[in-house]
């Protein structure tokens, strides 16, 4: 159930993939976020498929793992191809009432369903080899320069680290309430829709209460050790861009510049 | 001799396929009798938690079948009917993080009000509970948020019991308490399970408390059973406890250095009393 969420989910490891320098990371999938928008045809996403399945490969994390964290998209996905399916102008090869099936359709359906996919698939590539301590120290320094113009890029940066490491904590909690309310005979699966949001009080009440626990103990503990924010603050791990990064922007730079390439004549 | 819980084969496992996967359980045969105090001994990990809530359903096992009175608790369908719930109150660790009502005896109510019951059944059992775990009646109408932590864990406790469960199982119920608090609340569970007859199964860590008041003691190491059987024949096997990382009642430590000095006492004593009575057995005798 909650467990099987794997979106933002970190598997540890030490391959290639893993130890690419966070914040090359975080520039190269917003770069082929762009490259993935700019592609237009079969060749171009065919080339950037490859990019990311190897990427897949060399970080050795199971295939299976990577489906599941596309489970929760199917829906959208599916939504996507039915409506580029039936509404794309273009020669029409079957038709049944209002619903027309054209070349182009089924051409712009695949190629929206691919690009989502790998939308997805390459974006969570992220999240799985990268820790979300690095994810944040990543792009603390890479929104550094903001500082400059009073941007709290610090402050966010401590605090999307603390939502993100207490995701599972919140979730193990959450659990272990449903388990205990259910040991004392609540009934979270039956009733009608208001039945069903009272059932939930039980769950929730309990659930604020320890996550504002958690917090006032956070603030205390850090605190005791004397944080006070980004002030002549020094890091233990220092990052630095080592052999591993520079083979990572090169192998995506001739990646995404031939996409782009070819994206211009239409392939 | 019939048991009320039985596990047959129980194996559970858990993040099967993902990188994380762990055998919790393997394999696990179980039997308890009824109307006995079962210890339940392991550290971290060793599937104590697990076992316990297989025993009311909310887990499934992976493999094997858990047995109330005779009856699997699953039925053809996959289904576990919430009535096993009711037999078997579990109290999980730390159960005042579980409270949720505004008031002590609403919260206590419902398990109860779940169950189903008549209004007036539902206010004897409240008052019941709350006379089992010491809490003043005239407390009921009070927030349970305002309470101190021992109190709470009274309440959430109270909760449990109101269900009037054949099977009362407690996780920990004593982790947190201080010792005069500790004292208290076991004393309890020992009254309650003299006044109602009731099952009892306590999982702790520590020997201490648990081996002055169980009949039998149960360990887990390793997602398997260690040892079982009644307070003296698990410690005879001092040493196994020892190298699986638990530790074994202060009394007993004494006595095995007192053989190792050369005093042969029964290595298996495991309360004051009775090294008392051996010591001084021994100084007679010589």
């Amino acid at each position: 159930m909650l467990r099987d969420i794997t979106i933002g989910q970190f598997f540890p490891g030490t391959s290639a993939v893993h130890r690419v320098d966070p914040r090359v990371k975080l520039t190269l999938v917003v770069c082929m976020i762009v490259t993935l928008f700019l592609a237009a045809g079969p060749v171009s996403y065919a080339l950037l498929a490859l990019y990311i399945l190897s990427i897949i490969k060399i970080s050795g994390i199971a295939p299976k793992m990577v489906v599941r964290g596309l489970k929760p998209v199917v829906f959208i996905v599916a939504f996507t191809a039915v409506l580029n399916l039936f509404y794309t102008p273009g020669n029409e090869l079957w038709s049944l009432g209002f619903l027309h099936v054209t070349d182009a359709g089924i051409k712009v359906a695949v190629l929206m369903v691919v690009r989502i996919l790998l939308l997805i698939i390459g974006t969570s590539m992220l999240t799985y080899t990268t820790s979300p301590i690095d994810l944040t120290d990543g792009l603390e320094l890479l929104l550094g320069p903001l500082k400059k113009i009073h941007v709290p890029v610090h402050e966010l940066a401590m605090m999307m680290s603390i939502a993100l490491r207490f995701i599972p904590t919140l979730i193990e909690e959450t659990e272990k309430i449903i388990s205990a309310q259910k040991a004392r005979g609540a009934d979270f699966d039956s009733g009608n829709l208001i039945q069903r949001a009272r059932a939930m009080v039980p769950i929730l009440v309990p659930l604020f209460i320890s996550a504002f626990r958690r917090a006032d103990e956070l603030a205390v503990a850090m605190e005791c050790r004397l944080y006070r924010g980004d002030i002549g603050r020094t890091r233990m791990k220092q990052l630095r861009l080592g052999r591993v990064d520079f083979g990572a922007i090169a192998i995506s730079a001739a990646v995404f510049g031939a996409v782009i390439v070819l994206g211009r004549f239409g392939w | 001799m019939s048991y009320i819980l039985e596990t047959r084969g129980l194996t559970q496992v858990y993040g099967a396929g993902t990188p994380f996967e762990r055998t919790a359980l393997d394999h696990v045969d179980i039997q308890v009798e009824k109307g006995e105090i079962l210890g339940v001994i392991g550290h971290t990990g060793s599937g104590k938690s697990t076992l316990i809530q297989h025993f009311n359903g909310l887990l499934k096992p992976t493999e094997g079948e858990v047995l109330l009175n005779g009856r699997s608790i699953w039925d053809e369908k996959g289904k576990c009917s919430r009535k096993t719930r009711f037999e078997v109150g579990l109290v999980f660790q730390y159960p005042e993080y579980q409270l949720f009502e505004e008031t002590i005896a609403k919260d206590i109510a419902f398990g109860p009000t779940n169950m189903g019951l008549s209004e007036s059944e539902i206010k004897t059992r409240v008052a019941e509970a709350m006379d089992f775990v010491g809490l003043d009646p005239s407390m009921a109408g009070q927030s349970p948020f305002a309470l101190s932590g021992g109190q709470k864990r009274r309440v959430a406790i109270a909760g449990v019991i109101a269900m009037r469960p054949a099977v009362l199982i407690l996780d920990e119920p004593t982790a947190g308490l201080d010792p005069a608090g500790r004292d208290e609340i076991l004393a309890q569970i020992r009254d309650y399970h003299a006044r109602t007859g009731a099952t009892v199964l306590i999982v702790s860590h520590s020997m201490e408390d648990i081996a002055r008041m169980a009949d039998r003691l149960l360990v887990m190491n390793q997602a398997h059973v260690m040892l079982c059987g009644t307070p003296r024949e698990v410690f005879a096997h001092a040493e196994e406890i020892v190298a699986a990382g638990l530790d074994i009642p202060e009394i007993t430590k004494v006595i095995r250095e007192l053989n190792r000095r050369g005093i042969p006492l029964d290595p298996s004593i495991y309360t004051v009393e009775d090294a008392v009575r051996a010591i001084r057995a021994y100084k007679e005798g010589r």
